[in-house]
């Protein structure tokens, strides 16, 4: 399972690295084929071209990358700001964790995709800006995730045995129990990574993505669809098929992971 | 000149302030400990042992507080010392073996790395390799081959682990050694080795050791005093030897006609009949009187305070102060 995810996502890496050389066209040039267009696939063009002109197999082949980015990065943030606040609420108990629990649970009382869309319509374009505000979306999962562990380790002896060899608060918080809360959260990023993929391509469809002449699945799936009623299938199968399989390969990875961490759950 | 003793309790009492009430875990118990003792701590659960033992490096679990009372260490109240003095004082002065080695280590660090975590703790400017070559010796001592330094906790097994907490707590040279039931969690053979391996080590480095057990049978025969809890309170305190000749505590006597004696064939063990009493309200008058079968109407409306007998040996009873008070009277 994690190994299956593990080629998808790799493959997926190097395709995107590796892809621009291997495109036969500018991803962004129009009419490289002669109208009509959208034309379904030829030997010209393996995956058809779009209402533009512009050849799907390169746009494919580029498309990659603002995904990669903008998931990569989202867990970045939800990793940056959910873990410390995580740490802290949990340790420190009593009216801040009330306080941090009572926030992140009214960021729950929102569908994540019309949360990120409202986020994302305030911040503008651009991949920082997606990323940050999917990282809005999940960062209460990893805040729970954190704190949840954080409670269960911080009674377990080897912290009590920590405080009782004179290790101060900061000690046991960063050398004893965050160490031991990092397998969990590593689990919830990975699983993470293929709801970031799935919000960023539906942040991009309801247009704000990043501009038009960067090569996008997201973008592309757009297009397609106001395409497909006409029967231009291809123009939507090709990058919404990548978008799944980035999707898949993440979340087979996450729960590979998370047998091999937790192998309570095999049973 | 007359020396400090090393520990000395002075009329402890410990409350939890939980939600549905008061409960007294410790009260008012005083004893001193000198340099090199051993003291058995014996009593059920819930009878407030470990409580006590925490108590002394401060580190009682919320919602526990020290109502009253002073525990000195080398003549100092530690109750008024500062946190950073404190946390100075653990590990360091006074170090703790816990109950259950299992989950007493951080199983994502080296054994080796247990160690120089603790020795820098506390000696902030030592190089890099001292606490590991230390940690080495620490571990011989306690029988572990020094190569394991860098094999992580789960490839140890129980008792193994065990001495890796003891090593542990020995490696800064405390004065006084707090194990909270070091062999409960292990079969009786390594209980044995590991009870063994505390006296051989205190024989070696001289430090005092508190031996918290449910267990009066292991302490008997391996430390100098023992003081026997009930439901928070201190109802004997003698050395062991006179414990053993001469229990004047009901519930004393009962503990020891509970322990098996092979070179008896056809002996019945005695059980104490009842349970602990409930700590949120317990018993008025003694708080044994219940499951005591020598209490009086007296027992069940005053409660004894703790006399001594003889030298050295306390005890919480009506029936002791009544017969103290005839053999003045003579």
């Amino acid at each position: 399972m994690m190994v299956i995810g593990l080629v998808i996502v790799l493959s997926m890496v190097l395709m995107t690295l590796l892809g621009p050389w291997f495109a036969p066209y500018d991803p962004t040039a129009v009419n490289v084929s002669p109208p009509p267009n959208p034309s379904p696939p030829s030997a010209d063009f393996p995956l058809g071209t779009n209402l533009l002109g512009q050849d799907m197999l390169s746009r494919v082949l580029h498309g990659g990358s603002v995904m990669l980015q903008v998931a990569l990065l989202s867990v970045l943030f939800c990793f940056i700001i959910g873990v410390p606040i995580g740490l802290l609420a949990s340790y420190a108990g009593g009216l801040i964790d009330k306080i941090f629990n009572i926030v992140m649970d009214s960021f729950y009382a929102f569908p994540g995709l019309v949360l990120a869309i409202a986020v994302a319509a305030m911040m503008g374009r651009g991949v920082v800006n997606m990323a940050l505000s999917i990282a809005v979306v999940y960062v209460p999962s990893y805040f729970r995730i954190v704190r949840s562990q954080v409670l269960t380790i911080k009674e377990l002896p080897y912290t009590e045995a920590a405080r009782a060899t004179g290790a101060k608060g900061r000690t046991v918080l960063l050398r004893y129990i965050l160490p031991n809360v990092v397998p969990s959260i590593v689990v919830v990023a990975t699983v993470n990574f293929a709801d970031a993929i799935l919000t960023a391509a539906g942040l991009t469809f309801v247009g704000l993505g990043v501009g038009i002449d960067v090569p996008d699945w997201g973008w592309d799936l757009t297009q397609g669809r106001q395409l497909l009623p006409s029967g231009s299938w291809w123009v939507i199968t090709f990058p919404g098929f990548m978008i799944a399989l980035l999707a898949l390969g993440f979340t087979l990875i996450g729960e590979g992971l998370s047998e091999l961490l937790n192998p309570r759950l095999e049973q | 000149m007359i020396s400090l003793p090393l520990l000395e309790v002075d009329s402890l009492t410990v409350d939890y302030r939980t939600r549905r009430g008061n409960i007294r875990a410790v009260n008012n118990v005083s004893f001193t400990l000198e340099k090199g003792e051993t003291l058995g701590l014996v009593g059920e659960s819930g009878s407030g042992k470990s409580t006590l033992g925490l108590s002394i490096i401060r580190l009682i679990p919320s919602p526990g507080v020290i109502v009253n009372g002073h525990i000195r260490i080398d003549g100092t109240d530690i109750m008024d010392l500062s946190k950073e003095k404190m946390r100075s004082i653990r590990g360091k002065k006074v170090a703790f073996v816990f109950q259950d080695p299992m989950t007493s280590l951080n199983p994502v660090k080296k054994v080796g790395a247990h160690f120089v975590e603790l020795i820098r703790t506390h000696e902030p400017n030592v190089s890099e390799k001292e606490p590991l070559e230390r940690a080495e010796k620490a571990l011989t001592d306690v029988g572990i081959l020094p190569d394991r330094i860098n094999d992580y906790p789960h490839q140890f097994s129980g008792g193994m682990r065990q001495r890796i907490m003891i090593a542990l707590a020995i490696a800064l040279n405390p004065d006084l050694v707090i194990a909270d039931e070091p062999t409960t969690a292990l079969d009786v053979i390594v209980q044995a080795k590991i009870l063994d391996l505390l006296k051989s080590l205190r024989n070696t480095y001289g430090m005092a050791l508190i031996l918290i057990t449910h267990d009066l049978s292991i302490v008997l025969e391996r430390c100098d005093k023992i003081i026997v809890l009930y439901a928070g309170n201190l109802v004997e305190y003698a050395s062991s030897s006179e414990l053993h000749r001469n229990p004047r505590h009901p519930y004393t006597q009962g503990l020891l006609k509970s322990i098996p004696n092979v070179e008896l064939a056809q002996q019945k063990l005695e059980a104490i009949p009842g349970s602990p009493p409930n700590l949120l309200a317990p018993p008025k008058g003694c708080r044994f009187w219940p499951r005591c079968s020598f209490a009086q109407k007296k027992c069940r409306v005053e409660e004894p305070s703790v006399i001594e007998l003889s030298s050295g040996h306390f005890v919480r009873c009506f029936g002791e102060i009544h017969n103290h008070e005839r053999r003045h009277k003579r």
